[in-house]
């Protein structure tokens, strides 16, 4: 069936929460209203206030309390209303929820799963548009999930919420309404960890995760009109991260073009790069390029700004096309 | 209103002592390890030890959990750390069942006990009781989440979000605060502007309440007071619990810093294992030869532990990688 | 018509116009009307495309302004919060600068066209910049009050919020820091019973706000925000308190929010027709106007020309925004660090 990517979630949630009764929603205005992008619309209808529930107004509270709950067996999947909101919860996702299982020596766990919209280009400015990922990648302990499709989606979130540990879930604001895409009926898991080649191609890789997948795509469709081959990865997850996939492709065609939205110094594509430098050399016909958001605290408001700052599917063109004809 | 001193029998009353005792005892003897070397770091309940007994008995021990902090010794030994356990974990032997070695000492931690699992920064863990406790609401069960936390503690915003989300949600926790008067270095009158922590219970519509913390009795009766209201579907409540450590903050500390020493002694004079002791000698539960006896057990307890954990292994260092992640039981 | 209702301290007795003369009571009405007025036009701006966003201030016009007045815009300083149009116009921010700030001119005092619409901040009038994340500006408020005492100075730091964002952390590490360190501040917490779709009840489990402050050992004071009167006088006996140098004080000023939360809201999903109803027939504006009816001081004709003038503004305004310059994307990398 063809959904929007924010259906994906909410259908997902709906079959996750039918067949797990154990799994609880809760977070700000997630209840009566659905969320503030609708994302849990009607399942508090469904499923009753005791398991769609409308907290306070307070992070750290919502991340700390999932903890627990996780602890005494439920499945919270607790949900941060903006990404540049859960700042203040990080003391309990990376220093808590992360590192509970490595410091009682396996005996705890917290199956959490974080779902919180990232992502500019919406005009969210400097705290409505951030991608937080590098910040929570850098965490042993914790997963972190971007998925670019609707079926990823899917497969995703519900893997997501089987894992036992806890799982930090980044759904681009962007395309919540703009990327639509079939999605089969039954439930369905795709791995943590694995990449997928969402196309194949032979002058060039594009490495990206989350919604700059959906522009790196765009960008290559045009670039084969022009005789350029662009083979696009998706990460998916960052961490764990599908080192093999990365090294496959960077090998196959001896250019890699990294993209991401969040800023590029100490961004992810970092990782990515030194992964390929360290152990691709030799295989390279270029040197890795990184194309990511300016060194700006966030994204701005103003039109020009905001404009200026995105990583858009024409500057992923310009970019490949110069790496290709390297 | 159901009577809070039930259960509080004789043998109770005297096993309550024995763990006051024992917490006192194995607590000097880490300070002993720790001078000579073999225990890098101690943190104390020296000072808290009605409080912390006295709170645990008043549990469902066994199902109910607590959420404790570095100082609570004694409370998990009431809640059924054994003696060697403390030590393995003290000297981060491999058999530790806190951490593996992992954690610094007093970092407790078990799932048999129920005892969640805790770090090092400050007042995450009433947050976690706040979570345990929904979820026991939600899956109907009567198991009530016991949080402990120093007065400095409360300081924190995770304080704060705790209460609040506890109270709004009518959930069956207990916050106990133990106040010592002191963070570290830093009287409570530098902390707040209230003498009593339990003041701020007013903000979250939940009762709040003082007690002696330096009688077992009374804080056994506040805790299930607490713990009577929160399974009846009432809400949390916030006890205050007034106490003193009487040893430095950690063994990296020196309190004659920030503190007088008559001031120590004035405080020592309300030690809570001598005011227990005269209650139950009063109560004729108590007599020199049943003194010996415990302070007899209590040490072959500690010198067994002692001497367990000095042998015991140490951790692997290959299994430094384990446990980052859900490790599928093949 | 003023009243506080005074947990702690209360507040002097004043007479029923605080004290305030003709003058400075017109002068009050005006800056509520002048709020009601841009902020309404914010709305068409945005059902009409120029604007994307829009957060309103509609219904909390007079606990801003009665706070504003009671504040001296000479030597005080405010944290505001996005609701805070009413605050910050009656604290010197022109309604020029306001529509700039909608429209994310290059001369939005605010932050030149960076923030979002109504994050307030402005040097020359001591508005002191805001985020998004709801509740920072409590602690920025004890910190500039913190200064102003180590520095020797009468300056009152105020700081503003919503209901549900006194249940953040930083609320109460906030009013614990000042607290403990008696500083002059004044947190006043502008509750309208929602934050966003989320009621209060659900927010926490006490009625009043103002219970809090006996955590803290402060005042408390619940005041009617529909009555800029009586916010005055709150806001002045605080005021003064935390110029006696005696600490802080909380305010929980009782206001209705007339509009959704904000422009990508729709408040009839979650709040029932009647409620709606019931709340917009306690608009204070009409009320304030008809109490200055009924002490003489105000009348239909004087009415109908502040309405003339009001227009004149806000039409002068809206073209001057719309006549200036956008950012220019070369200046997106300035301003990360000090020139
Ligand atoms: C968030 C955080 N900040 C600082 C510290 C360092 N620290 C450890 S214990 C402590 C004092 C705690 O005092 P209190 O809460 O009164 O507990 P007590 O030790 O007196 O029982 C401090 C500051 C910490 N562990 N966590
Ligand atoms: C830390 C943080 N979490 C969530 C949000 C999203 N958010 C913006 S306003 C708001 C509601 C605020 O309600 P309240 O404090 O009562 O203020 P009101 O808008 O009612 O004036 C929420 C949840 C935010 N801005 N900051
Ligand atoms: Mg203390
Ligand atoms: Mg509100």
């Amino acid at each position: 069936m063809a959904m929007t990517y924010l259906e994906a979630v909410r259908e997902t949630l709906r079959q996750e929460m039918r067949r797990d009764a154990r799994i609880i929603i809760y977070g700000e205005d997630v209840g009566v209203r659905g969320g503030v992008f609708r994302a849990t619309e009607g399942l508090q209808d469904e499923f009753g206030e005791d398991r769609v529930m409308d907290s306070p107004l307070a992070e750290s509270a919502i991340i700390g309390t999932a903890i627990g709950a996780a602890i005494n067996g439920l499945r919270p999947v607790p949900e941060i209303q903006f990404a540049d909101f859960i700042f203040p919860a990080v003391n309990q996702i990376v220093q808590e929820a992360a590192r509970i299982r490595y410091r009682s020596n396996g005996t705890f766990g917290v199956p959490i799963v974080i779902r919180a919209p990232y992502g500019g280009g919406i005009h969210g400015a400097l705290y409505h548009s951030q991608s937080i990922e590098a910040f929570f990648a850098h965490v042993p302990g914790l997963k972190v999930v971007m998925p670019a499709t609707p079926y990823d989606v899917k497969g995703l979130l519900a893997a997501s919420i089987e894992d036992e540990d806890p799982v930090l879930f980044l759904e681009h604001k962007g395309a919540y309404r703009s990327i639509r895409g079939d999605v089969p009926d039954e439930r369905y898991l795709i791995p943590l960890g694995e990449a997928e080649v969402k196309r194949e191609g032979t002058d060039v890789s594009i490495i990206s995760w989350g919604m700059t997948v959906n522009s790196s795509l765009k960008a290559a469709e045009n670039l084969a009109k022009q005789g350029v081959s662009v083979e696009v990865l998706d990460l998916r997850t960052i961490r764990p991260l599908d080192t093999e996939a990365i090294l496959k492709t960077a090998k196959k065609t001896g250019k890699v073009l990294v993209v991401h939205e969040d800023n590029l110094t100490g961004g992810f594509g970092g990782e990515v790069s030194a992964l390929i430098a360290e152990h691709a050399l030799f295989h390279l016909d270029a040197p890795i390029r990184r194309l990511a958001g300016p060194d700006v605290p966030a994204m701005p408001y103003a039109p020009s700004l905001e404009h200026a700052f995105l990583v858009t599917p024409e500057k992923i063109e310009a970019a490949a096309k110069d790496l290709a004809a390297f | 209103m159901a009577d809070v001193s039930e259960g509080l029998t004789p043998e109770v009353l005297m096993d309550m002592y024995y763990h006051m005792v024992l917490a006192r005892v194995l607590d000097d003897r880490m300070w002993v390890m720790n001078r000579l070397g073999r225990a890098p770091v101690v943190y104390s309940s020296n000072g808290h030890e009605a409080t912390q007994v006295a709170s645990a008995f008043a549990l469902d021990r066994g199902h109910d959990w607590v959420v404790p902090y570095y100082r609570d010794l004694a409370l998990v030994l009431a809640m059924g750390m054994t003696p060697r356990d403390v030590f393995l974990h003290l000297m981060g032997r491999a058999d530790d069942p806190n951490s593996g070695g992992r954690q610094m000492p007093a970092h407790w931690g078990s799932v048999d006990l129920k005892i969640l699992t805790t770090g090092s920064v400050v007042t995450t863990q009433m947050m976690h009781a706040a979570g345990i406790a929904l979820a026991a609401k939600l899956k109907h069960e009567p198991t009530v989440a016991m949080a402990t936390f120093g007065e400095g503690s409360t300081s924190q915003g995770d304080f704060h979000e705790a209460l609040n989300f506890a109270a709004v949600m009518k959930l069956p926790a207990i916050f106990l605060n133990e106040n010592n008067g002191y963070a570290i270095s830093v009287p409570a009158r530098k902390q707040m502007a209230v003498p009593d922590v339990a003041a701020r219970a007013q903000g979250y519509g939940i009762p709040g309440v003082v007690v002696d913390g330096n009688d077992p009795i009374k804080v056994f009766e506040a805790v299930r007071a607490a713990a009577v209201r929160a399974r009846a579907g009432e809400g949390p409540t916030l006890i205050e619990a007034k106490t003193y450590r009487f040893v430095p903050h950690s063994s990296d500390d020196d309190d004659r810093a920030y503190r007088s020493r008559e001031e120590v002694a004035e405080a020592k004079k309300h030690d809570p294992l001598v005011v227990f002791e005269q209650e139950l000698r009063e109560q004729h539960l108590l007599d020199d030869a049943q003194h010996k006896a415990v302070l007899d057990r209590a040490k072959a307890a500690v010198d067994d532990a002692t001497e367990f954990a000095d042998t015991a292994p140490d951790p692997d260092p290959s299994t430094l990688g384990r446990h980052v992640y859900h490790e599928a039981v093949l | 018509m003023a009243k506080a209702k005074a947990k702690g301290k209360a507040p002097a007795k004043k007479s029923a116009d605080g004290g305030l003369s003709t003058e400075r009571l017109h002068e009050m009405y005006y800056h509520m009307v002048m709020a009601r007025a841009l902020d309404e036009r914010c709305w068409v701006m945005n059902r009409g495309g120029q604007a994307p966003f829009v957060i309103s201030g509609q219904g909390h016009e007079a606990a801003q302004v009665g706070t504003a007045m009671a504040l001296d815009p000479t030597q005080d300083f405010l944290c505001p919060y996005y609701r805070d149009l009413g605050l910050v116009l009656a604290f010197g921010v022109t309604p020029r600068e306001v529509m700039c700030g909608l429209l994310a001119r290059a001369n939005d005092p605010s932050s030149g066209g960076r923030q979002m619409p109504s994050h307030w901040g402005h040097a020359a009038r001591r508005i002191i910049t805001g985020s998004s994340p709801v509740a920072t500006q409590i602690l920025h408020a004890a910190g500039v009050a913190l200064a102003a005492r180590v520095r020797g100075e009468d300056t009152v730091a105020a700081a503003f919020f919503g209901e549900g964002s006194s249940n953040q952390g930083d609320f109460h590490e906030g009013l614990n820091f000042a607290s403990v360190h008696r500083l002059p501040v004044i947190f006043v917490c502008e509750n309208n019973g929602y934050a966003i779709s989320v009621p209060v009840s659900k927010q926490m489990a006490i009625s009043s706000v103002a219970a809090r402050a006996a955590g803290y050992g402060i005042p408390g004071v619940e005041v009617d925000g529909l009555d800029p009167l009586a916010v005055y006088q709150a806001t002045e006996a605080a005021v003064a308190r935390a110029r006696r140098g005696e600490g802080p004080s909380l305010l929980d000023v009782k206001v209705v929010r007339l509009t959704s939360h904000s422009s990508d809201d729709d408040q009839r999903s979650y709040r029932p027709a009647e409620d709606l109803a019931a709340e917009r027939a306690q608009d204070p504006l009409p009320r304030f106007r008809s109490w200055m009816e009924s002490q003489g001081i105000w009348d239909d004709q004087q009415e109908q020309q502040l309405m003339i003038r009001i227009k004149g503004e806000v039409d002068d305004a809206t073209e001057f925004a719309l006549a200036s310059p956008v950012p220019d994307a070369g200046t997106l990398l300035d301003h990360v660090y000090a020139p």
